[in-house]
Formats: structure tokens, sequence, C-alpha cells
């Protein structure tokens, strides 16, 4: 017997797709589209995606490139931010360029990408970097700046100096908020690659997307493209979710466990 | 080249005012206090909330600087926060990334491990904490939270405690109970304790002292010394009286 939380959490969500399939072969069929692919074209084109190889290292390359700019932007993105947090006259020296540099689309700095690393590696992985950091300083200086003052109270009383007070007062307590800024910044990077990798390079799923279309108008494999993207994208917020399960930032979330 | 013979105060108030500059002008939260406290006194600071009284302890404990005068302890200026004198809050200072244990042990990090582990282990079971040592404090109800960060408190062994109405966030049963926990923790670890406290039972059951103080700014109304020994009857004529003696300098008609 399935029990009212399996429902809730299986059932209902896997009803809600199948229906959305359901719609989308029937409208397909409806509509006499040929343009339009059904569901079990673009099985189809997955399958042959895969039988060709090219679909693991599309998926792998696109990863990989994410993994490069997030863990850039991670390890410089954190510091930086506990770093303005604590010290204000820093974060006012810095603000306005951030708040600036912040509303600019990643994708803006596409040419100057392409024209600093050519097209490799390197531009896509600037791109996702500049993405995430932003996301990442911003949630970890907010972090710094909501400890509540009793805690620095607190660790000073005990005779804490500031390295100390930095590493076991207020990194703890701003970890929860840093974690939220990691997983939006997860999200950013994710679209970002998509987009970097239509333009600057010439393989991963967004290569996959843009090629599919212009070689030979293969909507299939655009839409299998896409679906791919969209269950990868879940994994990595699934995945970058648990963090929030771990003992030490787990009050941080209580709203949301309880 | 003292006149008078006078035995050493743990805590010297001298002379203290507080002055919070605001937008059009300044607010006086203290008015030259000044209050003497023995070396394993409990003293209680009774008043009306927003009275100063949390200001007055947070100057004793150096967190903020007075506009005037000086406090010392044991004849040295305080001039910032100290581990020789511990402040506790109420129970939302406990530390909710760390566990019972984590939290026990965060001020003994000069300790060698061993050490360490003894009195963490010593004050979990002086709180009545054992068995709970790797739990995390969300898991805890509000009297255990405020029992471990009296904990935290006690093992980096401090002369003085500041208690800033510690159980005010407690429902009145835990309230009472852990009144007489502090007694009985207060028994085994002799220290100073300045307790401040809005609610009048819970001076007379704990103080050796009520210091009553007035309304902003804060002055010292009167001191009443609480002569009734330990375990103290609550329905005795003397604590009965006492308790009259408060309500009437604060103000309140013990009517309802």
């Amino acid at each position: 017997m399935p029990t009212r939380s399996d429902v809730e959490r299986f059932l209902l969500p896997l009803g809600t797709a199948a229906v959305a399939v359901g719609v989308w072969a029937l409208a397909v069929r409806l509509s006499h589209t040929n343009v339009f692919p059904s569901p079990l074209k673009v099985l189809a084109g997955l399958k042959e995606l895969a039988g060709k190889g090219v679909l693991w290292r599309y998926v792998a390359d696109s990863l990989r490139r994410v993994a490069t700019g997030y863990l850039l932007a991670l390890f410089l993105g954190v510091p930086a931010g506990l770093a303005f947090g604590w010290m204000p006259r820093l974060a006012s020296a810095f603000n306005p360029v951030i708040q600036m540099a912040r509303p600019i689309s990643p994708l803006a700095w596409m040419p100057l990408a392409i024209l600093w690393f050519g097209v490799s590696e390197a531009a896509p992985a600037f791109l996702i970097f500049l993405g995430a950091f932003f996301p990442i300083v911003v949630a970890s200086m907010n972090g710094v700046r909501s400890v509540p003052a009793m805690y620095l109270q607190a660790g000073r009383n005990f005779g804490l100096g500031a390295p100390r007070l930095l590493a076991r007062v207020v990194f703890p307590a701003a970890l929860p908020q840093i974690l939220v800024g990691l997983r939006i910044a997860l999200g950013i990077a994710w679209l970002v690659v998509v987009a970097a990798e239509m333009i600057a390079v010439d393989s991963g799923l967004g290569y996959l997307i843009i090629d599919s279309r212009n070689a030979g108008k293969r909507y299939d494999l655009v839409v299998a493209g896409m679906l791919l993207i969209g269950v990868i994208g879940l994994l990595l917020d699934i995945l970058v979710r648990q963090l929030e399960k771990l003992k030490t930032v787990r009050w941080g979330f209580q709203q949301e466990s309880a | 080249m003292g006149v008078r013979v006078v035995t050493p105060a743990k805590v010297s108030i001298r002379d203290l005012s507080m002055r919070f500059p605001t937008d059009r002008s300044t607010i006086e939260v203290l008015s030259s206090v000044s209050l003497e406290v023995k070396d394993g006194e409990l003293v209680c600071i009774l008043g009306p909330s927003g009275c100063g009284k949390s200001t007055l302890l947070n100057v004793v404990g150096g967190f903020l600087k007075p506009t005037t005068g000086e406090v010392l302890i044991d004849g040295q200026a305080v001039t910032g926060p100290d581990p020789r004198r511990i402040f506790v809050f109420q129970e939302r200072g406990v530390f909710p990334w760390l566990t019972v244990e984590g939290n026990v042990g965060f001020g003994l990090f000069r300790l060698g491990a061993a050490e360490r582990a003894e009195r963490i282990a010593h004050y979990v079971k002086l709180v009545g904490l054992s068995g709970f040592e790797s739990v995390y404090p969300q898991e805890l109800s509000g009297g255990m939270k405020q029992r471990l960060e009296v904990a935290r408190a006690l093992a980096v062994n401090p002369d003085v405690l500041f208690l800033d109405e510690p159980f005010g966030a407690l429902d009145s049963i835990t309230r009472l109970v852990m009144r007489s926990e502090l007694l009985r923790i207060r028994r085994a670890e002799k220290k100073t304790i300045l307790f401040v406290t809005h609610d009048i039972d819970e001076s007379v059951q704990l103080a050796d002292r009520v210091v009553v103080m007035s309304t902003r700014p804060a002055t010292i109304r009167r001191i009443v010394e609480i002569d009734i020994p330990h375990p103290r009857d609550l329905s005795s004529p003397r604590y009965i009286a006492l308790r009259d003696i408060l309500f009437e300098e604060i103000g309140l008609a013990h009517k309802i």
C-alpha cells in the first residue's frame, strides 16, 4: 500500500508528467504537424544519438565545462563574499562594481570571451564562472551580514580572535545561506552552458541543439537535447540539495524540512 | 590609604551613565548607577522591560562602553569581553551548527584533547544532558537549550556569570525547574552571578540581593536583601513580605 507521502512524492508528479507527454503526443497527432516531433520520435532520436556515441560525450563535455566554471566561482566567490560581509568598508568599495556587473547577462560577455579565449574550452567556462560568481558572492556576503549579533558576542566572549571567530562562528552561521546561493548558482551555470555551447564551441548539449537544427532541421534531436538538459538540471539540483541535509546546516532549513 | 577597611568587591560599578545619540537628541539609558557585588554573590537586577538593565549588564560584561563611569572587576577596569566572565543569553545563544558536546567544548580550544573531553563530560552531566552529547540543539527543548548554554559558560570556568533574562522564553513550569537547577549548579560551582530579570518572583527566589531599577533613565531605586535561607519556602510570610516590598517598589498594586 503506498502511503500518503509516497503518493505525494512520486505518484502525483509522475502522473502529471505522463499526462503532459500524452497531451504532447495527442497535439502532434491532431495538428498533423510534420515539423514538431512526437514523443516516440524524440525517443528514437535519443537512441540514435546514444548509438553514435556522441550523446555521452556531449553530456560529459557540458558537465565538465559547468564543473570548471562553477568550481572556480565557488572557490573565489565564497571567500570574496565572506570578506565583503565581514568588512563593510571593503563591501562599500566594491559594491557599485558588483551591482553593475551583476545584471549584465553572462551571454553579453560572449564576444569578449571569444576574443580572449578563442573557440576553446576556456570561453564557456569563463561565461559559467561569471554567471555563478555573483550569486555566490552576494549570498555569502548576506549570509555573513545576517549572522545574529548574539553569536558574535558569544564568540568574542569566549576569547576568539578574528580568524577563529570567522572560522568557528561566522562561517558556520552563514553556511545555510551560502548553500542557497550555491544552489541558485548551479542552476544559472547550467542555463549558461547551453547558450555558451551554441556559439563558442562545437560539442556539448547546447551545440547538439543548434547543430541538429542547422544540419537538417532535426527537431526530434532538438527536443531530445532539451529534455536531456532538463533532466540533468533536475539531477544537479537534487544533488546540491543533499547538502542541505547535512546536520551542521539543517537548522538553517527548518521550515522546509519540517 | 583607605580610611576604612572594606572587603574588596568582585564587581564594582562606579557612577555609570549611558547615553545614546539619536537623530534629534540623546537618550539617557543609565544614570549614575553605582553597585558593589561581593565574590560569590547572586544579585538580581530587577526592573521593568526596556528600563536599561540589559544595557547595564552589557556594559559590565565589556560589550558596551559607558558614556561616563567605570566598571572594575577584581579591581581592574573592564575594557572588553573576557572568558573569565561569561554572558548567558536566552536559549537562542547556543550554536545550532554544533552538537551538545560541540557547544559545551566551544570555549575550550586552548586545552588539550583529554582535558577538553573531561570538562565536556563533567558539565554535560552537571546540567543533566547526559545521553544527549551528540544531539543538535534543534532537537532539544527550550529548557534543555538553556541548560546547554549554562554548561557552555561554566565549562570555561569563569568567575562571573551574567545572565540576561535567561529563562524569559521558557514556559512557567520549566522556568521554575530551571531556577532550582541554577541554585543547584550554584552550590556546585561557586560563581558570582549578575542576573537580569523583570520577574519579581524570580528575583525573590534566586537572589541574595535584589537591585530594583527605575524606568528610563535607569537608576537604582532600592536594594533589597533577601534574607531567606535556601531552600526557600515560597509560601513563607517572609517570602511574601519581601515580594510585596518589591511589588511596591516597582510600582505595582498586588491585586488584579
